[in-house]
């Protein structure tokens, strides 16, 4: 019953973070461009476009 | 033929460039010091070569530039001719090189450029300069305008789907060791099940928002549609499973509730995924209005105005190759028009002062100065945008299978979870919690999860397959809609042929008279001289060619003699040589000394229109061809490519009513069209094609919109289309068994909650699973 007491609170808030983390990703627009951005890092140049 | 360095396309011989437009792009980007593109790209056959384009008129952005409070220039814009990655990455650092520019970023996947800039509006203009001319092409537009309602609700659905994901899997947890911890102490299983209680009840209530609101509407105005049900069931669950929690019952079912929302979202979510990818299509609408006229003022000024700005009585200058902006008539000037966007046919127009010019319409040869008669709505272009919405609201009363399914079987569920809860209460006589249990259970066995999924899985899996053939639908209810099409009706210039006219090789002509003709053509921008000069790409521009407005082009030779290319009485041809005469579709060569030479031109079919049309006659759909076009041309085309059925000289109006008599006739119509002639037709036929080269306005009412210079995709559709139909129709069937067989067990009550969820989410693998033999080609 202990460990319960510490085990589900601590299950729960890693799953909540994990839950944060994707609506942060989703709500700055990391879901915008999917295509864009897997390429984007191929490109790396010296004065790259100002982002 | 070597390939073109800039634009990857044939090239003469012996020359790094196919034109001089190229050179100067693939000069600017090596100045640039970017010539790394060259290497890293991969040109994309299917997209639009990369060419800049010479024909295009001026483009003045500033008017759709917002200026920040804090002195940033916003604009948006919407670029055509991305090929992959390293277009964005040119794109991004043309833009980003500037001083001025603070940021400018590209989206790969919706194709929109956000461009900010310190400085004046204006300079938008110069900074976009070289991104024109390495050959993109820009439209800017007005985000608030442009389908940020389904964006929005699409996000909410996504972020409900990790709500309700994220809280049936842990609820899902304590469930199990609900269920497993047979010798559980009652204190446990209390704390269990107010975990899940606190997990389950905010999640339950951000999750169920979109479909509450939905079972709102619908019951505002006495429906009921299947959120009523999925609300109604999802509540009451909740509602009961914390009754149970509070008084230590056992029966808490909230993990039903959660699972059957998040199986629910995930639903909506691919249908608004399929939705979402045609979107972007239908985004390259080309605001033709944004485009600034030249105003001529009384005192001499001239100003810049928005179409929707000038007066009638005013003035217009129209450039060449300007597109006029406002309906009006000519009062000074001769030219040629290029008509096609109101009128579908390619052959250039003569106008003089006096004629009547329409909106939308491009000018070719020389400046023209326009009194605008009607402006902004008052336009035949706005007249032709509004007959298609009217046409496109009758069809807006279409409704899906899924809907229709629903609005039958909602209210059959409600009466049939009432009567299971009274007959278990006060038939049978047991507590009322249980007599409650039951009716949930009948409420969730019912609710419609396969029936939720059967028309989205297919419909993404069937949209799927087309894209990757370069198919787009843009409407949702477009495959349900051309599953039943039993006459496809065909527009004739760019859509059973080309759309471009080609030198017609009949022996009338050498060799060397072709020369001559090319270089003189090189130097006019009229379609026909283009065709010409294109069938000579090693045509030497002679110099000194002037071009005569309405006539043709002239050109004075070393010894005082003049060339003429143009057209029949102007080159002193007589008219009554037998030859056919589509006038427009020839242009004659006279040199001095030597007869008249004619050079005729024809509009290629499309090269795959007769076993297009063979096929889908075998496959037993009635085929018509509708044109504008005089009734000798019609009559030829519609003979080579096989259609008995033909009406010629159709106006918009006329092709209209032509649909409605096969309507009245019992036809379901599916129209294949381009041309903003088309677009009335399209809109009111059944369901629309268009090939994506036709002109955007038409590709706002098609459904499906096709790229490429084939007709095939007409085929794969209306195959795919049924094939779709038959899938949703054995899901539904599928779904419905399954209800026939567990819906008595539920009502007798042999059910509890949680088996009814396990049996509704194997019933929706069941459904997606067979959606998915959509994805296996079959060859025919």
């Amino acid at each position: 019953m202990n460990g319960l007491l510490m085990l589900i609170p601590l299950a729960l808030a890693l799953g909540l973070i994990g839950l944060g983390a994707f609506l942060w990703a989703l709500k700055s627009g990391q879901f915008d461009d999917l295509d864009g951005a897997a390429h984007r890092i191929l490109f790396d140049d010296d004065d790259g476009p100002k982002a | 033929m070597t390939e073109c360095r800039h634009c990857g396309l044939p090239a003469p011989t012996a020359t790094e460039f196919c034109c001089s437009g190229c050179e100067a792009a693939y000069a600017l980007v090596r100045d640039q010091g970017l010539e790394q593109y060259y290497r890293r790209r991969c040109l994309d056959p299917t997209a639009r070569a990369l060419r800049p384009d010479a024909e295009a008129g001026p483009l003045d952005v500033s008017g759709q530039a917002v200026v920040g409070e804090d002195g940033i220039v916003t604009l948006h814009l919407m670029v055509e001719g991305l090929h992959c990655a390293a277009c964005v990455w040119l794109i991004e650092s043309l833009l980003g090189r500037q001083p001025a520019v603070v940021q400018a970023r590209l989206n790969m996947t919706t194709r929109r450029l956000v461009l900010r800039w310190r400085g004046a509006a204006a300079l938008g203009n110069d900074l976009i300069k070289p991104v024109l001319l390495v050959g993109y092409r820009v439209v800017p537009y007005d985000p608030a305008r442009l389908g940020t309602e389904t964006q929005r609700q699409e996000q909410e659905l996504l972020r409900a789907m990790a709500v309700a994901g994220f809280a049936s899997g842990n609820v899902m947890l304590f469930s199990v060791s609900l269920w497993a911890g047979a010798s559980m102490g009652p204190a446990t299983r209390s704390f269990l099940q107010w975990l899940s209680a606190l997990v389950a009840v905010p999640a339950v209530i951000y999750c169920l928002r979109p479909f509450v609101r939905s079972a709102l509407t619908a019951l505002r105005v006495w429906r009921t549609n299947m959120d009523v049900p999925i609300s109604l069931g999802v509540i009451l669950t909740v509602a009961m499973s914390l009754y149970e929690t509070f008084h230590g019952g056992r029966h808490s079912y909230f993990e039903s509730a959660l699972m059957l929302l998040f199986f629910l979202l995930v639903g909506r979510y691919l249908e608004s995924l399929a939705r979402g990818r045609a979107r972007s299509a239908a985004e390259g609408l080309v605001a033709l209005g944004a485009a600034r006229v030249t105003v001529l003022e009384p005192e001499g000024g001239r100003r810049l105005l928005a179409p929707a700005e000038v007066k009638p009585g005013q003035t217009v200058l129209v450039a060449t190759g300007e597109r006029i902006g406002v309906d009006g008539t000519v009062s000074d000037g001769i030219s040629e028009l290029d008509t096609s966007l109101i009128t579908g046919e390619t052959a250039p127009y003569t106008v003089e002062p006096g004629c009547r010019v329409f909106a939308g319409t491009l000018n070719l040869t020389a400046p023209l100065r326009v009194v605008a008669g009607a402006v902004g709505e008052g336009t035949l272009l706005a007249e032709i945008v509004r007959l298609m919405e009217v046409a496109e609201q009758g069809r807006a009363h279409y409704v899906a299978l899924a809907d229709r399914v629903a609005r039958l079987y909602a209210p059959v569920v409600h009466v049939m979870a009432l009567l299971t809860f009274l007959g278990w209460r006060w038939g049978v006589g047991v507590p009322w919690q249980e007599a409650l249990l039951t009716a949930v259970s009948v409420l969730i066995i019912t609710c419609p999860c396969a029936l939720a999924l059967a028309v989205p899985v297919v419909q993404v899996i069937a949209s799927g397959r087309l894209l990757r053939q370069g198919i787009l639908l843009k409407s949702a209810t477009a495959l349900e809609r051309l599953a039943d099409v039993t006459t496809v009706v065909f527009d004739k210039t760019g859509t059973l042929t080309l759309g471009r006219p080609e030198l017609r090789r009949d022996g009338r002509w050498q060799e060397d008279d072709l020369a001559v003709a090319a270089s003189l053509a090189v130097a006019s921008k009229h379609p026909l001289a283009r065709a010409l000069a294109g069938s000579v790409p090693a045509a030497h521009p002679l110099s000194g060619v002037v071009e005569v407005p309405g006539m043709g082009l002239q050109a004075t030779e070393a010894d005082g003699r003049r060339v003429r290319l143009g057209s029949r009485v102007w080159c002193g041809a007589d008219g009554d040589d037998g030859q056919d005469q589509e006038a427009g579709q020839e242009l004659w060569l006279a040199r001095p000394g030597l007869p008249p030479v004619r050079f005729a031109f024809d509009d290629t079919l499309r090269p795959d229109a007769v076993s297009v049309v063979a096929t889908l006659r075998q496959q037993g759909f009635a085929v018509e061809l509708l044109s504008g076009d005089r009734a000798p041309t019609v009559a030829r085309i519609a003979a080579e490519v096989g259609i008995d059925s033909r009406h010629a000289t159709c106006s918009p109006a006329d092709k209209v009513s032509r649909l409605q008599t096969l309507k009245a006739d019992g036809a379901t119509r599916c129209m294949v069209g381009d041309g903003l002639n088309d677009a009335p037709a399209l809109a009111t036929a059944d369901v629309s094609m268009s090939p994506s080269s036709a002109v955007d306005v038409s590709q706002n009412v098609a459904d499906v919109v096709f790229q490429g210079k084939f007709l095939a995709p007409v085929v794969e559709i209306l195959t795919v289309a049924r094939l779709a139909h038959v899938l949703v129709r054995q899901n539904f069937a599928a779904a419905f068994l399954y209800n026939i067989v567990t819906v008595p067990l539920a009502v007798m009550g042999y059910v509890t909650p949680l088996l009814a969820a396990l049996a509704m989410s194997s019933s929706s693998l069941v459904v997606i699973v067979n959606a998915l033999r959509l994805q296996r080609r079959r060859k025919p």
